[in-house]
């Protein structure tokens, strides 16, 4: 009988080789794998940005488009308009009589659409009370962690064009 | 005994190196936001720095975890 018992315990030892504590250390190590391939995820994040940034250097120039007649735009009046692409939607606002200026319209905090608040003299996202400055599009208020990009414009004769984004400073 | 002591001890280094590639993790964690921020406020002179950085840094996260096998 306590040959059997033996027998069954070397049995059992077989199917359940592995010791708590050994598989305690092999957890860790396997942890820390993760944690390394982690890692290596962050730098292909890195990369993906480098990518990008090298991609943007040799876009080709932005195109020039009519956007609108100067005197169709009454002071303190706006017109929305898309640029550069067809889903790229912008603003154009005629803050007094000889000024003209253009923001993308998406909101740089999570992309609602601003709106021109003439009496305040703002660009204004309704979603989380952010407000930008119509001067140059710097945040003034709320949670934008950026400014508004702008968008550069000439004028033609009437016409209003849209040529690019201005630079930031 | 002594084996149990030596096992004690290694594990306290085993959780040390994690830590270590933890905090590793954190500072990638932080420039991958760092520059997605700033790309994205078209600074793209950010970018290889970040890259740079950040392959620095993994490489110091192998050498943790090369460290870790060779302990076992």
């Amino acid at each position: 009988m306590p040959e059997e018992s033996a027998v069954k315990k070397r049995l059992w030892t077989e199917e359940f080789s592995v010791q708590a504590a050994e598989d305690k250390y092999v957890l860790r190590r396997q942890f820390a794998k993760f944690l390394v391939l982690t890692s290596f995820g962050m730098l292909a994040g890195n990369l993906w940005i480098w990518a990008r940034s090298l991609m943007g250097r040799n876009k080709s120039a932005l195109p020039t488009q009519e956007i609108a007649k100067a005197s169709e735009i009454p002071v303190g009046g706006v017109k929305l308009f898309n640029y550069p692409g067809p889903n790229d939607n912008c603003i154009l606002v005629r803050p007094a009589a000889d000024r003209y200026v253009a923001y993308s319209q998406k909101c740089t905090h999570l992309s609602c659409a601003v709106y021109y608040s003439h009496q305040d003299g703002k660009l204004a996202c309704p979603c989380h009370q952010g407000f930008f400055s119509v001067e140059d599009g710097r945040v003034l208020q709320g949670p934008p962690p950026r400014p508004l990009p702008q968008v550069a414009l000439a004028r033609k004769g009437e016409q209003l064009l849209a040529t690019g984004w201005v630079e930031e400073s | 005994m002594i084996r149990a002591e030596i096992r004690k001890r290694s594990r306290t280094v085993v959780d040390a190196v994690i830590v270590l590639i933890v905090l590793v993790l954190m500072i990638q964690m932080w420039l991958l936001t760092a520059t997605l921020e700033s790309y994205l406020a078209g600074h793209a002179g950010a970018a290889l720095p970040g890259v740079v950085i950040s392959a620095v840094l993994a490489g110091v996260a192998v050498s943790l975890y090369r460290f870790l096998r060779r302990l076992g």
